[in-house]
């Protein structure tokens, strides 16, 4: 379980997220939601210690993360995170692998059994093929799903993942977060998408400049109203299926659903 | 049909014993480590028997032998050539091997903490800065009276001093980036090389001029069996280092959020690993001059050898580049016999085609 209570985050003088609360419980998708500069990346980073909260608390299994050592840490949270690629060759075999480091801890020798654990969290997702490939050679969609193996190979209970279907196309974008949800791990998702959000998540937290506007399931959360005034957009419901499908057009358009 | 399995596919039961090929990656290195240390053990007396004045390999193995174990050899060979065998080239090919080494082991661990494949030990600025003081002993001569001692001690310091403003510079409220490394090693590297050419262009003596140039370019003529043995102990005591730091290394060659994801702190080791690499870049540059090339080209071919992962690739690196720096300098003695090239100008003119063939490999797309 991953939970923050009241925290307030903020860089030099500016405080970017104020009094937010959220709570992932074991097994569940809570899908972080809100527009451009709402403070989303910056409270996942606060919830894997990368910052440190000015007030309130983050706790994982009701231990504070700042209380964690960098490997303790590691070995409940696993991170996809938005990263620039690196020029180095480095293959998706040795990207992988690292994930054991929090097993291993940071300076033993990766033995049979580090090799075993990667080749399995490959084939997991998918890409046991492209295990020579280097890795900065792969499509998009590949690239995510060898980053979710380092994530497997890492044994965490606990993902968290910021924007991972950026730059996916339509099928691989399902295909990743389906992936994430068979998972069956307490994940916390930054989603820009919305329609992804509502099939995806089991939970949301929708933020407005670092406050929480709203907080619960994809059906109580994404209202029309809402939705028009975090977003200043308008949206409709439809239903697809079971799932719930929005509709947007800009403010200036009435929008009208056939 | 592409290669990756649909994702109905996922998560069923997985094969056993699949462990990523262990065995091979394994041997793979195995034999790359094995062949290469065979390889430098028969270069040192080949390379030691080569130059100006050519001496047998077989009186070579004789004189090391008699000299190195104290064995009970006949000598059949003059006093001339046991010096110019014990006294002047095997230190000279000993330091070369241990330089050839250093500078590709910084020029590793340099790549891996910029991220950038273009990273190599003048980057810092480093080499820069024991070229400037090193100038200026040349020029100026003080302490002149220690002779050489002043000019290895001055480069020694002035190395120090340009890695020590890189880092300051480099350091802002205590977060080191990469690109800030960079940029910082840039412009300390030209304001200190804007300084060496004014100190040469306001000394009155051509000569000495000539001697700065030809130190500034790298050279191996002032090896003494002293400087050899402290140079090869700075480079393997930096080696260890960086094999203890390894997987670090590798992590922060991918990126500072994965390290820190997976449990480490980028910018302490940066830290670490950018104040060990100007201490040895600095004995290395006391010792031997600005030698380019090796950092930058060697890093590069050890990664077609065994891959980006620094427990393997920091020895390979080791190897290669003491072999590459040897043979270098046979030939800056050899090619111009009895005038000798600055060895600098040999890496460069082998490095740079290489490199150029390198670029065109590594085309990500391919």
């Amino acid at each position: 379980m991953i939970s923050a209570q009241d925290i307030s985050v903020g860089y030099d003088d500016r405080l970017v997220i104020q009094g937010v609360s959220l709570e992932a419980g074991p097994g569940e998708v809570l899908g972080l939601i809100g527009p451009n500069g709402s403070g989303k990346s910056t409270l996942l980073r606060t919830l894997y210690a990368a910052l440190r909260p000015r007030a309130g608390l983050v706790s994982i299994d009701g231990d504070p993360v700042t209380a964690l050592r960098g490997t303790e840490l590691a070995r409940k949270i696993a991170v996809v995170a938005q990263e620039t690629p690196s020029d180095l060759p480095i293959t998706v075999a040795d990207m992988v692998l690292l994930g054991r480091t929090a097993q291993r801890g940071a300076l033993a020798a990766f033995d049979r059994e580090d090799h075993r654990a990667a080749a399995q969290a490959l084939t997991r997702v998918g890409v046991r093929d492209l295990a020579d490939r280097r890795y900065a050679t792969l499509s998009g969609g590949e690239k995510q799903r060898v980053l979710i193996a380092r994530m497997l190979a890492q044994q965490a209970d606990h993902l968290l993942l910021d924007e991972p279907t950026n730059h996916l196309d339509i099928r691989h974008q399902h295909e990743l977060l389906r992936l994430v949800g068979q998972l069956g791990l307490t994940t916390v998702i930054v989603l820009h998408d919305l329609n992804l959000a509502a099939r995806y998540c089991t939970k949301l937290v929708m933020l407005q400049r670092g406050r929480v506007v709203a907080n619960g399931t994809p059906d109580t959360v994404l209202t029309s109203e809402l939705i028009r005034e975090v977003y200043e957009v308008n949206a409709e419901r439809v239903s697809l299926g079971a799932h719930l499908q929005l509709v947007f057009s800009p403010l200036e358009e009435a929008v009208t659903v056939s | 049909m592409s290669s990756v399995t649909e994702f109905s596919d996922l998560l069923h039961p997985l094969p056993a014993a699949d462990d990523l090929e262990h065995d091979r990656r394994r041997r793979r290195t195995r034999r790359w480590l094995i062949g290469l240390s065979v390889l430098l053990v028969a270069t040192i007396p080949v390379a030691v028997s080569l130059g100006p004045a050519s001496i047998p390999l077989e009186t070579t193995a004789r004189i090391i032998g008699r000299q190195l174990f104290g064995l009970p050899l006949q000598v059949d060979w003059s006093a001339s050539e046991e010096s110019i065998i014990w006294l002047s080239r095997v230190p000279r090919v000993l330091l070369g091997a241990a330089v050839g080494a250093g500078l590709a082991i910084a020029g590793v661990a340099l790549q891996a903490l910029t991220r950038n494949i273009l990273a190599e030990p003048y980057l810092l600025g480093v080499t820069s800065g024991a070229s400037t003081l090193a100038a200026a002993a040349i020029l100026f001569g003080f302490g002149a009276s220690v002779g050489s001692l002043s000019l290895t001690g001055s480069a020694f310091i002035g190395a120090l001093a340009a890695g020590v403003a890189v880092f300051l510079l480099a350091r802002v409220s205590g977060q080191m980036t990469s690109t800030r490394l960079v940029l910082s090693g840039v412009s300390i590297g030209y304001v200190l090389h804007a300084l060496t050419s004014l100190l040469i262009f306001a000394s009155d003596d051509p000569d000495a001029g000539r001697s700065v140039l030809f130190w500034v370019l790298g050279s191996l003529t002032l090896a003494t069996h002293g400087s050899a043995v402290l140079t090869l102990a700075v480079v393997l005591a930096t080696l260890m280092l960086l094999l203890y730091w390894a997987r670090p290394l590798d992590a922060l060659a991918i990126g500072d959020g994965t390290a820190q994801t997976l449990g480490l702190s980028p910018t302490r080791l940066r830290a670490m690993v950018m104040v060990l690499i100007a201490l040895c870049v600095g004995a290395l540059v006391a010792a031997s001059g600005g030698i380019g090339f090796v950092g930058l080209i060697i890093p590069h071919v050890a990664r077609l050898c065994v891959g980006t992962a620094h427990r393997r690739l920091l020895p390979v690196a080791a190897l290669l580049g003491g072999i590459f720096l040897i043979w270098a300098d046979v030939l800056a003695r050899s090619v111009l016999s009895p005038q000798e090239l600055p060895l600098g100008i040999v890496t460069a003119l082998l490095g740079a085609p290489l490199l150029f063939l390198l670029v065109r490999r590594l085309n990500p797309t391919q």
